[in-house]
């Protein structure tokens, strides 16, 4: 058994050291937002933050997250109550088929943590390792754009 | 009395000697607008300016070409480069060719101050005038860019740009290297000219000089181990000129893995060159390998040192999808498998932890290419501790490296990139 | 790839005898001149009168079911992130007369919804949407008529509202007690009761998509996320190429692993069930290290791909001919156009759930189609149509014809091996990029004049191409049947017929030309399965006129817009034209020779949404950087059932086409596919993602929906091509116009 804290609730998980903390959220925590794009850290779809930084799930071993805190889309908002990007997300329907805006929404997320009002050329940097097929780059970097400028949708 | 005279008269001698060796005139500035060269020329030079990868320091992160700005972290602070556009009043527009000569050959600006040897004038001032004139043709026909020189971060003492002169007095050998017959002869004066090899590594004194004697010994930039090169032969795998071409021109190795750290935007230049020109350098780069000492080859047998199975756990969780030898990378795309590795073989295990922490950047522009994500955040200091255990038991046979910590601490703290 | 197999059982291929085509498999005609019986998505077509999707479907209830629990209404066409649920459930709404929430909206079923066939082509609005239009208001009316006589009042005096009725005297009538009183198993009539398109209250408003909240807040969204008790977890492991065989392999190793459940090998099929996601990678790991492959058929290479489809065995297509003027005595201008293979790339790999419960495979899978998926998999399975129940679950975009209905095969293959257990496969990042069936590589050549006053005269244009339509019309044209040790063969290819159009989609120009020669050359034996992707053969073909046109509009001094519109005679192309045009500040007046602005045309299949955009690029020498800074369109897609899903579908359109544009090709060489990662098949990342992209629309309430998801291939394609030529000097006429040499290889 390994101690797993994400979101704020502390987990024993029976899945092996090595497995990959995407797998670990997905199949023993039963969470959807975390998703299996590459498995090589090229798309960034199983993006999630850990102790603050955005981290590639896929190729992130359960053994090494150890005490440090793992925040999936989950633990952002609800449906009820998006966080203030959820719902910059939402408000600009930065979202074609969806399958990466989770990794979107979290990396973005980390980012704004760290320096709350980031310039578009800061973002654009930062956003680089996650890759949108559908062509929504646009959307969701307006989604970004409106919440680091402070103007919460 | 006379004492007094002689020492007055010495010194008046000290300082004339000294006037002479810190002063340099200001050259005349041309009307700034340049005489256009034709085609040909302007291609040559372009073959020449890649050969000297300018465009690598002379731009800036997300910045024009040319323009300048880029950082250059040295021992003594941060150098930034200047604009080599034709732009009259911030580039290099004014300047004649007699004046971008002399910058080449002697460190000198137009003006007459003396340029900080981060610029590799010890290695330009061995290349051919003609090619010098060609480069200077082909950066006078690029787009003028206003770009004003950043200010370098450097304490008072290294702002004293006069006292360079005493430095050319020990490490400027000024003039053309002949053009030699042969390839090996033609790669000498690539590798010693334009494309200036020693500048990373030959190690550095004290001042930043190139260590006398102990040329291509390989050193360490930007907190990468620049590899010495007269030890190519020595490798568990022996590198060929193959190999080395294929290195230098593509970016990677199938026996010895890919271009990573300062050395990929190098590589990013040379593969723009003619064939031929990377053939030479490969050429005269093996023609420098010391003799074979006692290789020390005797494979380790893995006794699961500390830190080993740890080691194995991380790599199955965050390496096996590319590493393995069943892995689509390794199985379909021949990349060099980890037991090849330079890296990995390596005397200190600088570059691996320099790979694993800051992995292998995306391209410039979107092409085929060779990336590894940066397992920084991923990965704790002692989990690379023990995924540096595993990589070297397993895939080097070698003993464990010693005081790797030291290493991961300096990377972690300040491998990020350059400003 | 073909394969010359002799363990092929003949009994499996009667519908092939001596090469010719005899018995086409159910709903696909044999050739492309019958085609008209099925339209071109592979339903048959009933009752050719009736609007939309009514031609398959024609019943009422197939469409709206009303009862005591409430309205559901049901639709063949699927979500596949172009927001089309929220879109079918707006027309739904609105001649229901409901609020959207009272509709329960069940997307393609094979046991519950009509047969819609795919959902592809840019036809989703134009034919489902069409359906559900018309249904409802059929329906609405129908419950009227039937309420007006149960309250003894004219239907004049009557209301219909979220679900009630009600008369001017105040009395009601639910939905639910009226449709009592009337019979919705009825066949649908060509009209429908008109509606003031200046009455609607949701067509035409950017409704926000039901889907998004739960997409961005982690909800269980995508067929990837269903996890069903007691579900296994399972990897396939493919042929290194297509056409490698399988030497050897000794499963008994990992057949001991850790969770692992059972191997299945049948074949050079290969597949592990384990119980757990991780274990089933780590051993289909130790599967891939143990299997032995024969080489596969060489390659013809990426720098030899057009000389192979130029010589390889063609069917030569008349696409269309006309001659009404003399021919011009001015010089021709020719040129050659050509497309390297491309690839959907979807995010998320391919995945489908598969579960063997009391005799009937039932299937979770993202594929187009329901339908033909069902038929593939029960002749693959060797059981009745009725033994196989596919149930559409979103997955990652996909663009067209990827990985979505093989994996579905997949899965129905391994779960056959542990009847009653459900099974999960996703495919890993390299079989999505080696085993989706590609974007065909094309090339195209062109002649054309002008006449003395420099119009357009004559026009010859001819394309080659492998297969843009491979779907799944057997069980041969789903991969993992043909790897089985008795393999199915794929159908002979038959090319989407005109006007739709297959690689000559949209091969004929919109502009008024005398005398005109278009010609498709169908080469059916192809180095890659190739299939549909995004507008098709549209992406070049707009690219080799428009260029052409551009071109040849400058030879004569003239402004390439001034000359398309003089060249065009519906209005609503010269609408679109002058609205981005005007937009985007038309003629280009930058003065930076590092930047330049390209426009193009077309309306998409010559038939549905009209689409004009200027873009401007920026080239940089020194490093070979191009950039879209900026790129201005102007669309017509008829009556706009949702604007701001609209504008979505074309900006990412936009931004996807100029990177397969700028970008994309499938790199291979004789004996090896590269591209089976994002770092052998780079796409725009966020660093090449334009300043601005600003989308104009100009809606047509009333008149028919167009589709708008595809429109934007072809002419953003052309227009950042001829921008870029413009900024380089030179025309270029080779996709991708910006490959850089592969790192790793000379």
């Amino acid at each position: 058994m390994i101690e797993l804290r994400v979101n704020g609730v502390l987990h024993q998980v029976e899945a092996g050291p090595e497995t990959p903390l995407l797998y670990v959220l997905r199949n023993d925590l039963r969470m959807n937002g975390a998703k299996f794009g590459c498995g090589m850290g090229q798309c960034g779809a199983c993006t999630v933050i850990v102790q603050g930084k955005p981290v590639f799930s896929c190729v992130t071993p359960l053994s090494s997250i150890g005490a440090r805190e793992v925040v999936t889309i989950e633990g952002l908002g609800t449906l009820a109550h998006p966080s203030p990007l959820q719902a910059s997300f939402i408000a600009h329907q930065a979202a074609q088929c969806g399958y990466c805006i989770s990794g979107m929404i979290m990396r973005a997320q980390a980012l704004l943590a760290a320096n709350p009002h980031p310039d578009e050329a800061t973002i654009r940097e930062h956003m680089e390792p996650n890759l949108c097929r559908c062509g929504t780059h646009m959307r969701i970097l307006a989604a970004i754009r409106v919440v680091a400028a402070g103007e919460h949708a | 009395m006379k004492r007094r005279t002689v020492l007055l008269a010495a010194s008046g001698v000290l300082c004339a000697v000294a006037f002479a060796i810190m002063w340099r005139p200001s050259l005349r500035e041309t009307t700034g607008t340049p005489i256009p060269a034709d085609a040909a020329t302007i291609a040559r030079g372009a073959r020449v300016v890649a050969q000297g990868d300018c465009i690598v320091c002379h731009t800036a992160r997300e910045g024009t070409s040319y323009a300048g700005g880029y950082g250059l972290k040295t021992p003594f602070g941060t150098i930034y480069s200047t604009n080599i556009t034709p732009d009259a009043a911030t580039g290099i527009g004014r300047w004649s060719v007699d004046a971008f000569r002399r910058a080449l050959r002697h460190g000198v600006s137009r003006d007459g101050h003396f340029l900080y040897p981060a610029f590799p004038y010890v290695h330009y001032t061995r290349m051919a005038d003609a090619d010098i004139d060609d480069a200077y043709a082909f950066l006078m026909s690029r787009r003028p860019v206003d770009a004003p020189p950043r200010k370098n971060e450097l304490p008072l003492l290294f702002r004293l740009r006069p006292s360079l002169a005493f430095w050319n007095l020990l490490f400027l050998k000024s003039g053309a290297v002949p053009a030699g017959r042969g390839v090996v002869e033609r790669g000498r004066y690539l590798a010693e000219g334009a494309g200036h090899c020693a500048s990373c590594h030959t190690p550095l004194d004290f001042i930043g000089g190139e260590e006398h004697g102990k040329p291509y010994d390989g050193a360490t930039v930007d907190g990468w181990d620049a590899p010495p090169l007269n030890r190519l032969d020595s490798a568990t795998r022996p590198w060929t000129q193959g190999q080395l071409v294929d290195y230098l021109s593509t970016g990677v190795a199938s026996e010895h893995g890919a271009a990573a750290g300062p050395m990929r935007p190098v590589v990013d230049n040379l593969s723009k060159l003619p064939r031929a020109d990377v053939e030479a350098i490969a050429s005269y780069v093996l023609s420098l390998q010391k003799p074979r000492g006692v290789r020390n080859d005797t494979p380790v047998n893995p006794s699961m040192p500390a830190g080993y199975a740890e080691g194995a756990s991380l790599f199955a969780g965050g390496c096996a999808g590319c590493h393995e030898p069943s892995a689509p990378m390794m199985a379909m795309e021949g990349r060099p498998s980890l037991d090849m590795a330079t890296s990995i073989h390596a005397d200190t295990p600088r570059n691996a932890i320099q790979t694993i922490v800051n992995g292998i950047g995306l391209p410039d522009e979107p092409g085929v290419s060779v990336y590894m994500p940066s397992f920084d955040d991923a990965l704790s200091n002692r989990d690379i501790a023990n995924l540096l255990v595993y990589l070297r038991v397993r895939f080097g046979k070698k003993e464990p490296w010693r005081a790797t910590n030291k290493i991961i601490e300096e990377v972690g703290k300040d491998g990020s990139a350059p400003p | 790839m073909t394969r010359h197999d002799d363990r092929v059982d003949i009994s499996r291929r009667a519908f092939i005898v001596n090469g010719a085509l005899v018995v086409a498999f159910a709903t696909m005609a044999p050739a492309r001149l019958l085609a008209q019986k099925v339209d071109t998505l592979g339903t048959v077509i009933l009752a050719p009168n009736l609007p939309g999707s009514l031609k398959s479907n024609p019943f009422l209830d197939a469409w709206i079911k009303i009862d005591d629990s409430g309205i559901t209404v049901c639709t063949g066409k699927v979500e596949l992130g172009t927001g089309v649920r929220t879109a079918m459930l707006q027309i739904a709404a609105e001649q229901l007369s409901v609020r959207p929430a009272l509709i329960t909206l069940v997307t393609a079923d094979t046991a519950r919804t009509p047969d819609e066939g795919y959902t592809a082509g840019s036809h989703s609005m134009a034919d489902g949407g069409t359906a559900l239009f018309n249904a409802a208001a059929q329906v609405r009316f129908l419950l009227l008529t039937a309420a007006s006589s149960r309250l003894g009042v004219p239907v004049s005096r009557l209301t219909a509202k979220d679900g009630e009725i009600r008369a001017d005297d105040g009395r009601k009538v639910t939905y639910a007690e009226a449709v009592k009183d009337i019979q919705l198993h009825r066949q649908a009539d060509a009209t429908s009761p008109a509606v003031d398109p200046k009455t609607f209250t949701l067509i035409g408003t950017s409704l926000p998509r039901v889907d998004i909240p739960g997409k961005v807040t982690g909800g269980a969204a995508y067929v990837q996320d269903m996890r069903l008790p007691g579900m296994l977890h399972a990897r396939v492991v493919r042929p290194p190429l297509p056409g490698a065989r399988l030497k050897q392999l000794d499963v008994t190793a990992v057949e001991k692993l850790p969770g692992v459940v059972r191997v299945v090998v049948d074949g050079d099929f290969i597949g592990v069930l384990a119980d757990d996601e991780w274990r089933a990678i780590v051993a289909a790991r130790a599967l891939t290290r143990a299997a032995g492959w024969t080489a596969a058929p060489a390659l013809p290479g990426y720098a030899g791909i057009h000389a192979a489809l130029r010589t390889l065995p063609a069917k030569v297509y008349p696409t269309a001919s006309r001659s009404t003027a003399p021919v011009s005595t001015k010089p021709a201008f020719t040129c050659t156009h050509t497309k390297q293979y491309v690839q959907h790339g979807s995010i998320g790999p391919s995945c489908a759930v598969a579960q063997l419960a009391d005799g009937t495979m039932t299937v979770w899978t993202h594929t187009q189609g329901v339908y033909p998926l069902r038929g593939g998999l029960a002749e693959m399975l060797g059981v009745p149509l009725d033994k196989v129940h596919c149930i559409h679950v979103e997955g990652s975009g996909c663009y067209g014809h990827n990985g979505a209905d093989d994996v579905a095969a997949d899965a129905a293959l391994l779960a056959r091996a542990v009847p009653g257990q459900p099974v999960r496969v996703q495919w890993m990042r390299d079989q999505e990029q080696l085993w989706e069936p590609y974007g065909p590589a094309m090339a195209t050549d062109l002649k054309a004049t002008l006449d003395d006053a420099g119009n357009l005269r004559d026009w010859n244009f001819a394309l080659w191409s492998t297969p843009h339509n491979e779907r799944i019309v057997n069980a041969g044209r789903l991969a993992p049947a043909t790897l089985l040790a008795k393999p199915f063969v794929s159908a002979p290819p038959v090319p989407i017929p005109n006007p739709e159009g297959d690689a000559d989609r949209n091969a004929v120009p919109p502009y008024r030309i005398p005398n005109l020669d278009v010609t498709m050359n169908f080469v059916p034996e192809m180095p890659f399965r190739t299939s549909a992707m995004r507008s098709l053969g549209a992406h070049i073909n707009v690219v080799s006129i428009e260029t052409t046109v551009d071109e040849l509009a400058r030879s004569v001094g003239q402004d390439p817009v001034d000359f398309r519109i003089r060249h065009l005679d519906d209005p609503r192309a010269v609408e679109v034209i002058r609205t981005a045009a005007r937009e985007f500040g038309w003629p280009y007046r930058g003065t930076d020779d590092r930047k330049a602005a390209g426009f193009a045309f077309s309306r998409y299949k010559n038939i549905m949404g009209y689409f004009a955009i200027a873009v401007e690029v920026a080239y940089d020498p020194d490093t070979n950087a191009v950039r879209l800074l900026r790129a201005v369109a102007a669309i017509d897609c008829g009556q706009i059932v949702n604007p701001d899903g609209a504008r979505n579908q074309i900006e990412g359109g936009i931004l996807q086409s100029t990177s397969w544009t700028l970008y994309e090709a499938v790199d291979f060489d004789e004996i090896q596919v590269h591209s089976n990662d994002w770092s052998g098949y780079p796409i725009m990342r966020f660093s090449q993602v334009p300043d601005e992209v600003s989308v104009h629309i100009v809606d047509r309430p009333g008149l028919p929906f167009l589709g708008a998801a595809e429109i934007a291939q072809g002419p953003t394609a052309a227009a950042v091509t001829i921008a870029l030529s413009r900024v380089m000097g030179s025309p270029l006429r080779d996709l991708p116009l910006m490959r850089h040499a592969p790192f790793g290889r000379t």
